[in-house]
């Protein structure tokens, strides 16, 4: 570590990782009443489990990027964090807002609102926790002499995220106007200002890892989060098929949609192209193979898959089924969960002083958590499709055909093992660096 | 080739100007949604019945306008489909009417709430979705 306070991202990683083995668990426990399985129904419901599945997701992401920017901004901006006091208090206090939504799901207590289940007045809270991220944030960049265009990026990504969870608090008695705010804070999250993110955390890591010149990655970057929001500011339209708004969504949210897979081509080609190019031979090859695994499992989750059901005439079938959960999956770990994985993978030795990266469990963790989510993947495809032709197509009484599907579960539970073995591997090793220390590290590690 | 600064530009114009087409959509759409989902039928009980369903998160194991989770049935053409007794006999106890399959949460509401809940149902049901959901075109 070149700066004392990057350690602080350590305790955001740390957190990250046990949101998520959190956030499997309620999978399970999903994909077992999916099988019929529903033993724990009375403790913990299917609306319970999927809210905090999905929100746990949501939590263990935000909390890794903001980890990434407490290691990569010191870095990029050659000074530390502006206080590392309000960084910790800004985390405990994530944490308790986090903790009492959870529990809060299991007695009834939420907005309801999809993957905006958190009840108002904890809504207010996560607004100022994330107010003082900004700020510390937004101040250590301040008052830097040097502000790199991947610090720019990442740190205007982080402030439009904050900024597009307001729309979601616009009161509305309309349920049609309701989604319509809902995903102004979704989509544009997903689909657009956390693909900032994104760019500017994959820009860092490629500078590192393969020593190609700022410029020429810094320049791809604009374009990339160009096309970004070329396609995905309008792109949102796809929300807007059916939903009880105009006509001629279908037409706009189409043809911008079917733009989005262009800005993941761009930065699976842009990382593979910077790879080939790159001089420099880093030793923590793990990070490499988390950052490139990113680049190109985003495309095919982000942009094929979302491109596969985004188009008016196949989504006025697939809207509302299985379908979209085998999109959603593959799309958030490719584009963010490999993400936050990537800059752990590279952080962590140079945050611990231990060179542990290259193990053998290591590549088990990336090799089974991808092949896993693959399947996963599968499993979730063929059970949509099957819905939608039973179901949608033929007219079959909605709960005959989740009896029918059934199996395709047992598929996915089986997948999602594979999967899980991979965290476990991966937290494993997380956990076998150890804390981290102010010791200096190795110039051809950083 | 193509410079640092023209990249940036690409990104701003770009941006600014897709964002500014984004918010014109938007007034647009607020401008006509009242009309497409006849708000004038948006009665207090029909908005009591939103509040029941969002607090409830009847969401997380359902699909409403095709959003939702989907764990139990689709419910935008619910009130026609099954008429508005059923509902009521689903929300006094569902496990009465589906024995020994997929389980829903057994709720308190009283009369009054469960009107409610119809009553939204009842309205979100008459919109225009542009042909959502589509009638089964394979078993004609």
């Amino acid at each position: 570590m070149n700066y004392k306070t990057q350690k602080i991202a350590y305790y955001f990683f740390a957190t990250s990782m046990l949101l998520l083995t959190l956030q499997i668990v309620f999978g399970f426990i999903m994909g077992f009443a999916h099988m019929g399985y529903d033993g724990l129904h009375s403790i913990i419901p299917f609306h319970a489990a999927r809210a905090s599945h999905n929100n746990l997701l949501v939590v263990w992401l935000l909390t890794g990027f903001m980890g990434a920017a407490h290691y990569i901004i010191p870095e990029e901006c050659e000074r530390e964090i502006e206080s590392p006091l309000l960084a910790y208090i800004q985390l405990g206090s994530l944490i308790l807002v986090g903790v009492t939504a959870i529990i809060g799901f299991h007695f009834n207590w939420w907005e309801g609102r999809k993957f905006l289940e958190i009840p108002r007045p904890l809504d207010y809270l996560v607004v100022v926790n994330v107010l003082m991220f900004i700020y510390n944030i937004g101040m250590t960049i301040w008052k830097a002499k040097k502000k790199t265009t991947t610090t720019l990026v990442l740190f205007f990504g982080l402030l439009m995220a904050a900024l597009l969870y307001l729309p979601g608090l616009i009161p509305t008695d309309n349920q049609t106007m309701d989604s319509y705010w809902r995903w102004w804070v979704v989509h544009l999250w997903v689909e657009g200002v956390w693909e900032l993110i994104m760019g500017g955390i994959l820009s860092f890591l490629l500078i590192k890892l393969t020593g190609v010149d700022r410029e020429i990655i810094e320049k791809w970057l604009y374009i990339i989060v160009g096309v970004t929001f070329l396609s995905g500011i309008l792109g949102t339209g796809h929300h807007y098929y059916y939903i009880g708004t105009p006509r001629y969504w279908l037409m706009i949210g189409g043809i911008f949609s079917a733009l989005e897979p262009l800005a993941f081509l761009g930065i699976a080609i842009y990382a593979i192209m910077v790879a080939k190019k790159g001089q420099r031979n880093h030793p923590n090859k793990m990070a490499m193979h988390w950052t490139l695994g990113c680049a190109v499992m985003s495309f095919v989750g982000a942009g094929l898959l979302g491109f596969a059901h985004t188009l008016p005439q196949v989504n006025l079938w697939t809207h509302g089924t299985l379908v979209t959960a085998m999109h959603g999956h593959m799309a958030f770990w490719g584009a963010y969960a490999m993400l936050v994985l990537a800059i752990i993978s590279y952080s962590i030795p140079n945050m611990t002083g231990r060179k542990l990266m290259n193990s053998s469990i290591s590549a088990y963790a990336f090799w089974s958590t991808t092949v896993g989510m693959v399947s996963m993947t599968v499993a979730f495809g063929v059970a949509g499709i099957a819905q939608v032709y039973l179901e949608r197509k033929m007219g079959m009484d909605f709960l005959e055909v989740q009896k029918a599907i059934e199996i395709h579960f047992l598929g996915l539970i089986l997948a999602a093992s594979l999967f899980s073995s991979g965290i476990i591997a991966y937290i494993y090793e997380f956990i076998r660096c150890g804390l981290p220390t102010d010791a200096p590290v190795d110039k051809e590690y950083v | 080739m193509l410079s640092k600064a023209a990249a940036r530009n690409f990104f701003l114009v770009g941006t600014f100007l897709c964002f500014g087409a984004f918010v014109l959509l938007t007034i647009d759409t607020i401008s006509k949604v009242p009309a497409q989902t006849n708000a004038e039928n948006l009665t207090d009980s029909a908005i009591r019945g939103k509040h029941i369903f969002e607090t409830n998160n009847c969401m997380g194991c359902h699909t409403i306008l095709g959003e939702g989770a989907y764990y139990a049935p689709e419910l935008t053409k619910t009130y026609p489909k099954r008429g508005a007794e059923f509902i009521r006999l689903m929300l006094t106890d569902p496990e009465k009417l589906y024995p020994g399959q997929r389980k829903m949460v057994k709720y308190d509401f009283n009369e009054q709430e469960k009107d409610d809940v119809i009553a939204f149902l009842k309205w979100i049901s008459e919109m225009d979705l542009n042909g959502f959901p589509a009638e089964p075109d394979l078993m004609q």
